[in-house]
């Protein structure tokens, strides 16, 4: 690439760090170049952005890729660090893009209680079913029946289902998509990202290297493939049963709701306090 | 509107009878403090009580949150949206915060850890005080660091000490861990707060994001989020910049030296001891936090039946007073160390001195009386 055709979207990249290290065929890719269209198209200025970031292969999204104040915390806790930013920093739009493992997994209470407590965050969560960068170890979103590096015998764990887990939470909104649908994804991007409250994306995404080779999907395009033929949209899946739904991928807008912002409460508590 | 002067002024010059765990809330209120994260633990939930009761009217932040480590990284997470910020807890939960107390280190972000230790380990005696995690406080993240930790054995220091707490996290660019314990925590005594004007503050250096933030000198100014610096902190080894590189030897050198040279090239500057009778002194009572009292009272006892024996409290338990042990070791033929934990300090002293060193340990949930101190006193002098 050259200075001369520098692509109108590479003022949202720390542009020094380039080219990335996603494998190919993964999925990370496809996420980041969906958040760079979506905030360019709302025209969110990067200079109020906090990306905050766990441990794993999505966590590379934002750091080192964003330019934006990026926040790459310990596993699983960037919900918790993303927090104490968004208290102090209420104006500031505060993205957290990281993994299954991460988000889900280790730090699952942290998703529970953030979506209850319904911070103002836009959490967009890649699933790829596999611990990726530790080299393929089964996660909580591999699917029963998959063989990874520590499920030699075939995975035998039920999946977490982590969108509707989030919905109950009391997320105000919640959705599913997956990198075959960028489109509707870019679209629940910004509709996330204006959301007031706590928003969350679950984004299905291949790992064809730490996951797919072991189960017969060598290349992202099997993913996609899959992706694209498991697909029921959620208004379609309420009238099937759970077994037509079993082995598809429910994807769509399944929460979009009000309901009084954490900051915005605690600014109005601290107002009453000191005007009293 | 500065809210904490507005608030905190009808406070000013009042003496007041409290608990420890309550003084060292005020104290961080009266250094600023705007952001509490934290989750309930006896014997330190009186301090998150007291933050809850009191950060609104000062126009901050308390956020009770799921578990210890969600509290520690929010608190971090604060620290670089501009706040002044803290939690508190005790064993468990400073376990349970250990993995982020070496993130704080290694994104030189200030932050207080109040730890009110109990009786240890595990759920152990979880209503009794001790003084057990000494070095957890010292080595429990993983990895080569320096550390600050503050041991106060009043409630009157419980209010003092945590404002240098709070101070030297600014100054040093680091986690501060003030190591109470139960028996101070849970005393409930006289203490005075001062006028908020004439509480020194050490002020934040704010750099533009034209200089490294991580590096370039040996305790480089922060930046905050949002000012347009695109900041980039990491846990990972990283370059002065903050861009990861997890490859090269010489940026994990030159990162982790530095972050240890801050502390220990300041060591000196950092390190408090109070000593009394020490001029004649042939044998020294080393102590701190809660057993430094009955410690004092063993020497004063001493000293009325003619016995040359002298008292140093460790205020600062890190880094530790090394040159001031040294030379106590010097001094004197033997050091008598009592302690709420199977001898942490004592071993630590052994490092530096040739002199004899007698561990009087004391676990269980009570603490030493002046008798027992007193009678190892007399056993040797």
């Amino acid at each position: 690439m050259t200075a001369k055709h520098k692509h109108r979207l590479m003022k949202y990249l720390r542009e020094e760090i380039l080219p990335s290290k996603f494998c190919a065929g993964c999925g990370c890719g496809t996420v980041l170049n969906c958040y760079a269209h979506a905030i360019d198209e709302m025209g969110l200025d990067p200079e109020n952005v906090v990306s905050v970031t766990g441990i794993g292969c999505s966590s590379w999204i934002p750091s080192p890729y964003l330019k934006c104040d990026t926040l790459h915390t310990t596993h699983g806790r960037p919900l918790a660090f993303a927090t104490g930013v968004k208290v102090m920093k209420p104006d500031m739009d505060v993205v957290i893009i990281a993994g299954d493992g991460d988000i889900a997994g280790i730090g699952g209470n942290h998703l529970i209680h953030s979506a209850r407590r319904n911070v103002d965050m836009s959490v967009f969560l890649v699933n790829n079913f596999i611990y990726g960068m530790t080299g393929g170890q089964v996660s909580p979103t591999t699917p029963i029946g998959h063989r990874t590096t520590t499920s030699p015998y075939k995975n035998i764990e039920h999946p977490m289902r982590i969108a509707e887990l989030v919905a109950t939470a009391g997320a105000t909104y919640v959705a599913r998509w997956t990198t075959y649908h960028v489109f509707p994804l870019m679209e629940s991007m910004q509709n996330a990202l204006k959301k007031k409250g706590f928003s969350f994306i679950e984004i299905l995404s291949p790992c064809p290297t730490a996951h797919g080779r072991r189960v017969g999907m060598r290349e992202g395009q099997d993913f996609l493939n899959m992706f694209k033929e498991k697909a029921v949209r959620v208004e379609k899946a309420k009238d099937m049963t759970e077994e037509e739904l079993e082995d598809r991928i429910v994807i769509g807008k399944f929460v979009d709701r009000e309901r009084e912002e954490f900051t915005e409460s605690l600014r109005r508590l601290n107002r009453e306090r000191i005007n009293r | 509107m500065d809210y904490h002067a507005n608030y905190l002024k009808k406070f000013e010059k009042r003496t007041f009878f409290m608990l420890g765990d309550e003084a060292a809330a005020y104290g961080a209120l009266f250094a600023r403090c705007n952001f509490f994260g934290g989750y309930p633990i006896t014997p330190a939930s009186e301090t998150a009580e007291i933050m809850s009761r009191e950060l609104p009217n000062v126009n901050g932040y308390y956020v009770q949150f799921e578990d210890e480590i969600a509290s520690i990284g929010a608190i971090i997470g604060a620290a670089w949206a501009g706040g002044k910020t803290m939690t508190a807890t005790s064993g468990p939960g400073f376990s349970l915060m250990q993995e982020n107390i070496g993130y704080a280190v290694m994104t030189e972000t200030p932050i207080v850890i109040v730890d009110v230790q109990r009786s240890g380990p595990s759920t152990g005696q979880a209503t009794k005080p001790a003084q057990g995690d000494v070095m957890q406080a010292r080595w429990g993240t993983h990895g080569d660091h320096e550390i600050i930790a503050l041991a106060p054995n009043s409630v009157q220091e419980c209010f003092d000490l945590i404002i240098d707490c709070f101070n030297l996290a600014e100054q040093y660019r680091t986690p501060v861990i003030f190591l109470m314990d139960g028996e101070i925590g849970h005393l409930r005594e006289k203490i005075t707060m001062p006028k908020f004007s004439d509480v020194k503050i050490f002020e934040r250096p704010k750099g533009k994001g034209d200089k490294p933030i991580f590096g370039g000198e040996l305790i480089p100014p922060m930046v905050e989020f949002g000012e347009g610096c695109f900041v980039h902190v990491t846990g990972s080894t990283h370059k002065e910049s903050g861009m990861r590189d997890v490859e090269s030897q010489d940026v994990h050198e030159k990162l982790i030296t530095r972050i240890y040279d801050k502390i220990e090239s300041n060591r000196e500057k950092i390190v408090r001891v109070e000593e009394k009778y020490m001029k004649d002194a042939r044998v020294a009572v080393v102590s701190y936090g809660a057993s430094a009292r009955p410690s004092l009272g063993a020497v004063k006892k001493a000293r009325r039946k003619k016995k040359k024996v002298g008292f140093m409290r460790l205020i600062t338990i890190w880094p530790f007073a090394r040159k001031q042990i040294t030379e106590l070791g010097k001094k004197v033929d033997k050091i008598i160390v009592p302690e709420m934990n199977l001898g942490q300090i004592s071993r630590e002293i052994e490092r530096f001195v040739d002199c004899e060193v007698i561990s009087v340990p004391k676990i269980g949930g009570i603490a030493h009386s002046i008798d027992e101190i007193y009678e190892k006193i007399a056993e040797v002098v």
